[in-house]
């Protein structure tokens, strides 16, 4: 008897005769396309709603009364179904939409970017019109036109499919393209004079099927035939977005964003996508400098790292191990941050390490924390935000929530100083004054009485109704880097206690952060989310020796070195003088220092400062894997060789062992990965073979999988819709022969589809066909999705011998070796004292990031550089009122540490009483006026004297 | 060149509460606009969205697919020949000939003086009454060449500013609902809207 | 067949000096039938509109009752948006009927709307028509005063909205889904339908009735005088009255409502209370059955009687019932250019095939009109419109969402297949075989 609750699970319908199983609900495009026919498209996009525009997928279809023509992208399948893509009258309507589609079209390929890689002309290769029977006149409109300083606009080449200004209106929610004009004068423009400054306008260039959209950053760079294609991910950010990487002669000349299903489904921010200028720019660092006579010249590697295992040990020598510490860490690949943790704890002999230059939260915070996934984020009911401008900060993310609030319901809450990008998507926003999120929290859980915020009690009686009891996920970050973070870890505490069940989504910025954090670049912190406390036995048996006691964070370092407690001082990739919330202890701290060295791709304010710079490969020029928010580890692939001598920073670490007389032990990333498999609890069983995996392409979690609170991804299928992207796990999760077929019938339609084929992907890791094959199917056996690839991983883990301890951690091997160590577990801190006094007189600062700022790649990227807004102050209209100050009038800010002339502007996304300051603009700013002593920063904002500010519309005072 | 005049921004907030969604309002308060200026200036349009909530750039998509919207400045009466077949049938090309000659401009043009523009129109929903044309949209059922030239005349001297008044406005009579009167459940169980 | 005797319907107080006033129209019978309506039930009242057996006169002539049926159970909000865009060339009847009768129409909006639980109404009246707009602005306006519209309507407790909405030029807005999005205030091109129809999905995704204004002009006197009545006028395929604009080159051309079904082409071009035959005794050479979109009929086609089957049948529609005529003295080949340029200029832009399909095929007879025309451009034209409307059939197969890019195919496959000589004349000679200079007026 049929179970009357069974769900169906496939539609049984014919292709071309041929019968097929799809799923329901599915568009029959998109299961023509896993059964391997693949239907010709313009207007389609998979993760996008269909519109059923281009009308070039047209087949017959017959659903018993005869067969009709309808658009495959607008038809899901029904039982029974037969469709013939094949059919004479199937084939002249896709010709004739075709010739439509070209008769217009100017047709010129050879100088056109898109030539050689364009579904237009591929179609048109493949089943077009030969001699074109179009005699009159095209449309015409003049050529290029930019739409942004990123993009431009060829109309003549449109096809007007709306996948730009879908995306722009649907997904990015900055509908500032729009179809303008009717009929056969449609033209995809913006509205005058405002442009498409969209924080994710090259999406649209991606995904435009024909060359109407034009990154200035690609424009005339390369053809696609010189493009050679590896597989990546972006580290410009801590999303963790996969994406190709594609070079020409040597030089980085696109990005373009991988569909994967948990992370980034094709998307990218134009940081991500552009910054690849950076790498290229003339002042990377090709060779070793030293100070000498004052000056920064070229040396020898021998000669710099020589001087630096001298004066490090020297100092050490002198002022104990405890004298040296290791700022930064966080641009680094994991196999770069462990092979520097090691060398760390092991050579230089201290814990002062932290990848985070006070502007995070505390590492055991991060770590220990129940973790959510942007899969269970986005597919939970309620999400709290405890987070700076998520848009801002991590564009990506944005993407997805947003997403999951237009489209599948899901509520924000959000707890935050000013307004940010997601407020207008929040079902709630509730504003706190810098140090109290602790107290709204506290409210919020009350269920709204006693607010304590500028929230009305109102608004937080209505945010608590929609707090419901369903389970949470709270996305949390760093508010404001002009409040210390005490207050937030206090509120996501109260939270936890509250609401046990709750799990967190990290919202760190920092590119791998996370992976650096879990490699155990933070004080008290080894690699695998363990303590160095509770792992000391562990480590020492595989490490040796380890520090005695907890060393300092960034903060603690850097006052220590302004009191002339540091006399080593390694800056791995970090900017102290750019990206420490105070700058002034920061440039104590760097002069207090005795010997600084800095290890960069670029010459910094800070590593100007040093003693001795060495050059490090970075981004597109080397190996190894990056974690994101989620703890998800993915691969990293050169493409490019470092300039000069620049070199890796775990090769660096490795010469700097060998010439301070020790042996770290390793050769190459792969010997680097293996050796954090084995010894980082977090990362057991997460062998290279389950990375190269099928399912690894999209990236594997790290940690147990009980910790990691994934909800099952939906199967959204994920397609190479776009030449040269196409994502070799992200077939969805059967592994259809088809999808094989499929890619080939996208990439091999055009000319020069062989060179960007997803074969390239696996140049960096060479994956054993059999053991890929093994932890394919163990995954299948799991059901697929990211938990199997953890169970995978843990079956590959088993077969190696491997050690796989129990979650609670039990020895293995006989109980010889020692126990594994417990995994951070973050504990409520004990209760942060009152919110800090209100002092009427002043505002309270809040400085968050833009997406543009003064940060070392976007300022070493021409297309980006300009994009940076600048720094006013932003100020509550009322406040200003109350100062007597109008919009746009420079005013004096007065801090604790020292007085600055700002532009103010009225914002009423600040509330009244508080000030906000973007961070690390270009210019003298927010990190100026910063105090990390105090809890807040509070400013005193006056007019300046007669004359000095704006000129009143009589003329002012002389 | 004008944002909404403060009278016409009152006006534009009575329109908006009509609708169970805001953007509804759209095309009405781009008829303000257009009859406030007699076409629709950027600065209208930008406008328009603020009240409404969304990017200058969708209110001029909506604009710019509806042909009455009119982005540039046109004459102060707006002469719309019908050319469609039943009109074409009875001399409709022929009177369009005619006026194109009598203002000495060609469709799509408007004369020197700003006082006429001349468009070859699609069917206006006269065709029982051919040839015929609209001057602001009012009719002309049946009109020869000298009934044509007077009326050229007439508007000229402003003979017949009561009948037709300036392009921009279409109805003079505004739908007005009294307060007590406003049932007011359009909008109850939509679901929320997210933009 | 003859002309019939049946009743006049709607246009009763078109003759009616202050029919389109509230004193006017209740004195002439106005507003009863809403009050009969109030006193039953919604679903009795949709009942009678079924039984009516109305087809929708808007084009697609599909009864109405059933559609009002297709409503999903207990959903709501619902809306009625009334379709007053009239724009298909050669149609003239629900500008009179907004005009001359604006009570009308809104007695037919409450009363409909009541019968499918519509809590809003939108009667969306084309742009360009100005005296529409005040005539329905005024009516509304008293109706409201009086207490016939919004709360407690006549005192039954029953409250609802009508909001006066007017476009702004676009004759693809008719179309009800590209209507819901221009009165979403989007761009008007049409939703594909399925997935959704408006019944299920329409105005905010919610249910919505979409009628033609002479469709619901009817429904008070269905009302009043039951669904039986209706049926009963006509026949069992073509129930009830219909306006029918006659044009062209007739004698009378006027707007008249005549019995369907027992009224034939003849009867209405002929008749000396109709169009009274063809102009200046001339000969009929082809006439437009159902507005511009419809395939044209020849001197064959006119003892059809005015039903929606027979029409169908004979492989072209009633549609809007726009009759135009056309005499001997008709050039063919810029007959069919002028409703070709039509749909090429109202084309959305959305589907590939009818934006560009019907850019090129306007642009194809501009050429054979200028006289540069090329012996192969009669095959191409055709081979452009089976691309546009697979096999050139009737009723139209279509690579489009909406049937506006097929509606061009209708004059082209029309006029090229009966009046090829014509085309050929122009491209060999560069003018039309006869020349003759249109006569400007219809009377004679
Ligand atoms: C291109 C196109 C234009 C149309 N124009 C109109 C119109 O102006 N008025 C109208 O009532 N229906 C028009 N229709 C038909 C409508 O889509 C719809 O069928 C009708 O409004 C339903 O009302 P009814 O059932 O009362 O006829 C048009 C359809 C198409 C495809
Ligand atoms: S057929 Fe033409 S009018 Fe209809 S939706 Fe397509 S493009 Fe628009
Ligand atoms: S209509 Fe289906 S892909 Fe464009």
């Amino acid at each position: 008897m049929a179970d009357p609750l069974e769900v169906v699970t496939t539609v049984s319908i014919t292709i071309d005769g041929r019968p097929v199983e799809a799923r329901p609900g599915e568009l029959l495009i998109a299961a023509a396309e896993r059964a391997g026919t693949y239907i010709p498209r313009f207007c389609y996009h998979p993760r996008m709603e269909p519109v059923g525009m281009c009308r070039m997928c047209i087949v017959e279809v017959d659903t018993g009364r005869g067969p009709a023509l309808q658009p495959s992208c607008m038809i899901p399948v029904a039982e029974g179904m037969a469709v013939s893509t094949e059919s004479d009258v199937t084939k002249k309507a896709q010709d004739g939409v075709l010739e439509f589609l070209l008769i217009n079209h100017p047709l010129d390929c050879p100088v056109c970017d898109k030539g050689g890689e364009c579904p237009l002309q591929d179609q048109t290769l493949a089943f077009g019109p030969g001699e074109s029977r179009f005699v009159e006149e095209k449309r015409h409109y003049e050529k290029p036109i930019p739409l942004s300083g990123l993009v431009s606009m060829d109309r003549e080449r449109c096809i007007l499919c709306d996948r730009c200004t879908r995306f722009a209106k649907d997904v990015a929610g900055d509908p500032l393209i729009t179809f303008i004009g009717r009929g056969n004068e449609t033209q995809v423009n913006t509205f005058p004079d405002d442009p498409f400054s969209s924080y994710f306008s090259g999406n649209t260039v991606q995904i435009c099927p024909v060359g109407a959209l034009l990154a200035k950053p690609y424009r005339f760079k390369a053809r696609p035939w010189d493009l050679d294609q590896v597989e990546s991910t972006c580290t410009a950010c801590s999303v963790g977005c996969r994406m190709a990487v594609q070079s020409s002669t040597n030089r980085l000349v696109r990005h373009l964003g991988i569909d994967v299903d948990p992370v980034n489904w094709g998307w990218l921010c134009d940081k991500g996508r552009f910054d690849f200028e950076a790498v290229n720019a003339e002042e990377r660092l090709g060779a070793p400098l030293m100070r000498k006579d004052e000056e920064l010249v070229e040396v020898s590697w021998s000669e710099a790292l020589t001087e630096v295992a001298e004066r490090l040990a020297g100092a050490s020598e002198r002022h104990g191990a405890g004298s040296l510490a290791v700022l930064g860490g966080a641009r680094l690949a994991n196999e770069d941050a462990y092979a520097w943790s090691k060398l760390a704890r092991t050579v230089l002999g201290t814990d002062n390490v932290d990848a985070q230059l006070g502007d995070g939260l505390p590492a055991e915070v991060v770590l220990g924390l129940p973790r959510a996934t942007i899969d269970a984020a986005c597919q939970a009911g309620t999400v709290v935000l405890l987070t700076p401008d998520i848009k801002e900060e991590l564009p990506v993310l944005y993407l997805r929530l947003r997403d999951a609030v237009v489209s599948k319901g899901l509520r924000l809450i959000e707890l935050s100083p000013t307004a940010t990008g997601l407020t207008g998507l929040a079902a709630a926003s509730l504003r706190y004054r810098p140090g109290e999120a602790a107290q709204v929290m506290r409210s919020l859980l009350a269920g709204g009485d006693g607010g304590a915020g500028d929230g009305s009690d109102d608004a937080l009686r209505e945010a608590a109704a929609i707090l419901g009891d369903g389970p949470i996920v709270c996305v949390l970050g760093r508010p404001s880097l002009a409040e210390s973070a005490d207050s937030v870890v206090a509120a996501a505490g109260a939270l936890l206690e509250a609401r046990p069940g709750t799990t967190f989504l990290s919202a760190l910025r920092r590119g791998n952060v996370h992976g650096a954090l879990d490699m155990g670049l933070a004080p008290g912190v080894l690699p695998g989310r363990v303590s160095l406390h509770d792992a000391r036995e562990w480590f020492t048996s595989s490490w040796g020796s380890l520090p005695d006691t907890q060393g300092l964070d960034a903060a603690g370092t850097l006052t220590a070195a302004a009191e002339g407690r540091i006399q080593g001082l390694v800056l791995l990739g970090a900017d102290p003088l750019g990206d420490f919330p105070d700058r002034d202890l920061a440039r104590r701290g760097i002069a207090g220092a005795g010997f600084v060295v800095a290890i960069d791709a670029f010459l910094t304010e800070s590593s100007r400062q040093a003693d001795v710079v060495l050059p490090a490969a970075t981004f597109g020029e080397r190996g190894g894997t990056t974690t994101n928010i989620e703890g998800r580890i993915s691969r990293l692939s050169a493409k490019v060789t470092a300039p000069g001598s620049a070199r890796a920073d775990w090769m660096i670490a490795v010469e700097l062992a060998s010439r301070m007389g020790s042996d770290l032990g390793v050769e190459s990333v792969d010997d680097l990965w293996d050796e954090i498999e084995r010894v980082a609890p977090s990362h057991l069983g997460l062998t290279r073979t389950v990375l190269q995996s099928l399912d690894g392409a999209d990236g594997v979690l790290a940690g147990p999988a009980d910790d990691v609170g994934t909800a099952g991804a939906p199967p959204t299928m994920s397609q190479a819709d776009e030449p040269g992207v196409s994502a070799a796990a992200a077939q969805g999760q059967d592994h259809l022969p088809g999808n094989v077929q499929t890619e080939e019938a996208v990439l091999g339609a055009g000319a020069a589809g062989g060179a960007l084929g997803s074969e390239a992907v696996t140049e960096a890791f060479n994956a054993d066909a059999d053991t890929a094959d093994y932890a394919d199917g163990a995954s299948e056996e799991a059901g697929g999705g990211e938990e199997a690839a953890v169970a995978a991983a843990a079956g590959a883990a088993e077969d190696d011998d491997a050690v796989v301890g129990e979650p609670s951690g039990g020895g293995t091997e006989g109980g010889a070796g020692p126990s594994r160590p417990p995994a951070i577990r973050f504990t409520a801190a004990g209760a942060s004292g009152g919110p800090p006094p209100v002092d009427s007189y002043s505002l309270r600062l809040v400085s968050g990031r833009k997406l543009y700022d003064a940060g070392t790649f976007v300022s070493h990227a021409p297309s980006l550089v300009t994009l940076a807004p600048g720094a006013n102050l932003r100020v509550n209209p009322a406040d200003l009122d109350r100062l007597g100050v109008t919009t746009g009038t420079r005013v004096r800010v007065t801090s604790s540490r020292t007085s600055l002339v700002l532009v103010a502007d009225a914002d009423l996304g600040v509330p009244k009483g508080t000030a906000g300051l973007w961070f690390n603009q270009p210019g003298q700013g927010a990190a100026d006026l910063i105090d990390v002593r105090g809890p807040v920063t509070d400013v005193r904002v006056e007019t300046l004297g007669a004359g000095a500010g704006h000129v009143s519309a009589r003329g002012g005072g002389s | 060149m004008a944002r909404l005049s403060p009278d016409n921004e009152v006006l534009a907030r009575q329109i908006i509460a009509r609708y169970p969604r805001s953007r509804s309002a759209l095309i009405p308060l781009l008829h303000v606009a257009q009859e406030q200026d007699g076409w629709v200036s950027d600065d209208a349009m930008e406008h328009i969205g603020e009240l409404l909530g969304l990017t200058a750039a969708e209110v001029l998509g909506t604009c710019s697919f509806y042909e009455m919207f009119k982005l540039e400045r046109v004459g102060t009466y707006l002469v719309n020949v019908c050319t469609n077949i039943s009109c074409q049938l009875l001399g409709g090309e022929e009177l369009l000939e005619h006026v194109e000659g009598r203002l000495g401009v060609k469709a799509g043009a408007t004369t020197p003086d700003g006082m006429f523009t001349v468009e070859d129109v699609e069917c206006i929903a006269a065709c029982t009454e051919a040839p015929c044309l609209q001057v602001n949209y009012r009719y002309f059922h049946q009109i020869t060449n000298a009934e044509f030239d007077s009326l050229v005349d007439d508007l000229r001297s402003g003979r017949r500013s009561d009948e037709i008044p300036p392009h921009g406005t279409t109805t003079r009579i505004r739908q007005h609902v009294p307060a007590d009167r406003w049932a007011g459940l359009g909008a109850e169980g939509l679901p929320p809207e997210v933009t | 067949m003859a002309v019939t005797d049946a009743p006049k319907i709607i246009t009763t107080r078109f003759d009616v000096a202050d029919g389109h006033t509230l004193a006017g129209y209740e004195r002439t019978g106005g507003y009863a039938a809403l009050r009969t309506a109030l006193g039953r039930a919604p679903a009795d009242v949709l009942a009678e509109v079924k039984a009516a057996n109305i087809q929708g006169r808007g084009g697609a002539g599909f009864p109405a009752g059933v559609k009002w049926g297709f409503l999903p159970p207990d959903v709501h909000p619902r809306y009625l948006v009334v379709n007053g865009d009239e724009s298909e060339p050669g149609t003239y009847k629900d500008r009179l009927l907004m005009e001359r009768d604006p009570h009308q129409l809104i007695e037919g909006v409450l009363i409909s709307s009541y019968a499918v639980e519509a809590k809003q109404a939108f009667i969306y009246v084309r742009g360009e028509m100005a005296h529409a707009q005040e005539r329905l602005a005024a009516a509304l306006n008293e109706a409201y005063a009086a207490g016939l519209v919004g709360r407690d309507i006549a005192g039954s407790g029953w409250s609802m909205d009508v909001v006066l909405h007017w476009g702004a030029g676009a004759y693809i807005v008719g179309e009800e889904t590209a209507l819901i999005e221009s009165l979403e205030g989007r761009r008007g091109m049409p939703r594909l339908k399925p997935p959704f129809f408006p019944a299920a999905k329409g105005l905010y995704m919610q249910p919505t009735i979409v009628n033609n204004v002479e469709t619901l002009a009817n429904v008070p006197w269905i009302v009043s005088n039951g669904g039986a009545a209706f049926a009963a006028l006509g026949t069992e395929e073509s129930a009830g009255m219909r306006i029918f604009a006659l044009s062209g080159h007739v004698r009378r051309p006027g707007v008249y409502e005549v019995e369907m079904g027992k009224t034939t082409f003849r009867d209405l071009i002929e008749a000396p209370i109709y169009g009274g035959g063809i102009r200046n005794g001339g000969t009929l050479k082809a006439f437009i059955p159902g507005g511009a979109s419809a395939p044209w009929f020849y001197e064959e086609h006119l003892d059809l009687p005015l039903s929606k089957p027979s029409v169908d049948k004979a492989g072209s529609m009633l549609g809007s019932g726009a009759i135009v005529v056309m005499d001997h003295t008709t050039d063919a080949v810029k007959a069919c250019a002028r409703v070709v340029r039509f749909f090429a200029h109202e084309s959305c832009g959305k589907c590939t095939p009818c934006r560009e399909g019907t850019t090129w095929l306007h642009q194809i007879l501009q050429r054979i009109l200028a006289g540069d025309g090329r012996p192969s451009d009669l095959e191409l034209l055709m081979d452009v419109c089976d691309n546009i409307s697979p096999g050139i059939a009737w009723p139209p197969k279509q690579t489009t969402i909406c049937p506006l890019g097929p509606s061009a195919v209708s004059p082209i496959a029309s006029a090229l297949v009966r009046f090829r000589s014509e085309f050929e004349a122009y491209i060999a000679n560069g003018r039309h075989a006869a020349a003759v200079p249109v006569e400007v007026g219809a009377r004679g």
